[in-house]
């Protein structure tokens, strides 16, 4: 799976991260390698939605550092993130895909057949010409996934992209991340599902109060966690 | 009553016979309030979406002065504007001064604030949605004033119809600087104020049913744009 310019491995060291004297991560030291799919698990306010944040470089630590294997604007320009709620600009799908590719200098001629290309791939292709925010939310988290995809991200990162879909919905979303792991883009996300985290992850990110309890293997993970307050979380009990 | 009535009758007379004059002072009022429009956009539109996305130091007083601004008295816009076209201001060798384009920068010095004013309001609430998304595509603020006068296409032609409304309907500016001159500065606004102090009801009536027409059809149109808006925007 190594490439030899790869972005990847990402790396993190000692990464903290407080906000109004509340401190939400602490000393948070990680490598995530190219492969299956990372998910980050943990109960609510555990800090996944802030660590993937700040791995994506749209908030700046407290203390500690990311590390990538390519210099910083190489990185940048290649991943993406979709987030819960998507952000549709007032446009068409089809605009919508565009986009972004105008801004990472995407060659013309070339965005027209990856638009194209990735709105087939989440389902979209017949809706190009619509106007994206009378989508449906499921619909709209789709053309998210397109958005991203279409740039053709070494490394996508998904804040918790189902969170707010209903099943079927959820299920849609689920087969385009597993479609796009399977065409070799790193996929690190975020989820409280633990259903969904079972049926995607390569390997799991353990989150508790701010802190990485554990990083390990999925199948692992869920056979045998290594702390109490992993164990307790599997059994569906409340932990914060 | 009876003179109110043969007035309108006239007036409507005026108005329907196409009457040169008329045509003449409705024609130069509209190029002057559109130019004027033009070129407050030009201006008004990107400063609006520039205050909406940048965040600096002394921010809230520049919002703060542009918001006090949208209140500037025609008179006192049009008295700035003299102050500078006059033969011994600043701007005076260009002998603009009881031209047309005095009027035109009059307006458009009048009107250019509540341009920024409004597409600030409109775009802020936009930025705040899109910022973050924009971000990740690598999009600072700079590369997201266009994006963001774009995606407001929908709802700032509401704001560019207020501002020519407020154009349209002032008298005072375009008094000062154009010296409501006969078939050469006189527009709708300073006829009427003339003709009514002259006792021609008829051709000030005549003007004013032009004069609310125009601002009717333009509600109607930023009505209409708001409709497409909520379908489009959602």
């Amino acid at each position: 799976m190594r490439v030899p310019d790869s972005i990847l491995p990402l790396c993190t060291e000692g990464l903290g991260f407080s906000a109004g004297g509340v401190e939400i991560l602490r000393d948070i030291s990680l490598t995530m390698t190219a492969g299956a799919p990372t998910l980050l698990i943990g109960a609510n306010g555990a800090g996944k939605s802030v660590l993937l944040r700040l791995l994506h470089g749209l908030l700046k630590p407290s203390a500690g550092r990311v590390f990538w294997s390519r210099p910083p604007e190489q990185a940048a320009r290649r991943q993406a993130m979709v987030f819960q709620r998507p952000v549709l600009l007032r446009r068409s799908v089809l605009a919508n895909t565009l986009y972004p590719m105008v801004l990472a200098n995407v060659a013309r001629g070339e965005r027209e057949a990856r638009a194209a290309e990735a709105l087939a791939l989440v389902g979209l292709a017949d809706r190009a010409a619509d106007p994206a925010r009378k989508l449906s939310v499921g619909q709209q988290q789709r053309l998210a996934l397109a958005r991203a995809a279409a740039l053709q991200p070494e490394l996508l990162f998904l804040d918790e992209p189902s969170a707010s879909l209903d099943p079927a919905a959820t299920r849609a979303v689920e087969e385009i991340v597993l479609k796009l792991a399977a065409r070799g883009t790193k996929i690190v996300m975020t989820t409280h599902d633990l259903g969904q985290a079972r049926r995607l992850a390569g390997d799991i990110i353990f989150l508790h109060r701010g802190s990485v309890l554990e990083q390990a293997q999925a199948e692992a993970f869920f056979q045998q966690p290594a702390s109490a307050i992993a164990r307790a979380f599997l059994r569906g009990e409340l932990v914060w | 009553m009876g003179d109110l009535s043969s007035a309108f009758k006239t007036a409507l007379g005026l108005i329907l016979s196409l009457d040169p004059a008329v045509l003449a002072i409705v024609t130069l009022s509209l190029r002057v309030s559109l130019s004027a429009l033009v070129l407050a956009a030009l201006i008004g539109l990107p400063m609006g979406a520039l205050l909406a996305v940048a965040r600096f130091p002394g921010r809230g007083s520049v919002i703060s002065l542009i918001n006090a601004l949208m209140g500037l008295p025609p008179v006192v816009a049009g008295l700035l504007i003299y102050l500078l076209l006059s033969r011994s201001g600043p701007l005076g060798s260009f002998g603009l001064l009881f031209t047309p384009s005095a009027m035109i920068i009059a307006q458009a010095v009048l009107i250019t604030p509540i341009l920024a004013a409004l597409t600030r309001q409109v775009l802020e609430s936009m930025w705040e949605e899109y910022a973050e998304q924009l971000r990740s595509f690598g999009a600072g603020p700079w590369r997201a004033v266009p994006t963001l006068l774009w995606d407001g296409r929908f709802m700032l032609p509401t704001v560019l119809l207020a501002g020519f409304g407020r154009a349209a309907a002032e008298v005072g500016a375009v008094m000062v600087v154009g010296g409501n001159i006969e078939g050469f500065t006189r527009v709708m606004t300073t006829a009427i104020a003339l003709e009514t102090s002259k006792g021609d009801l008829p051709l000030a009536l005549a003007l004013g049913v032009v004069l609310m027409a125009i601002v009717l059809g333009v509600n109607a149109l930023a009505q209409g744009v708001r409709g497409i808006a909520a379908r489009w925007a959602g």
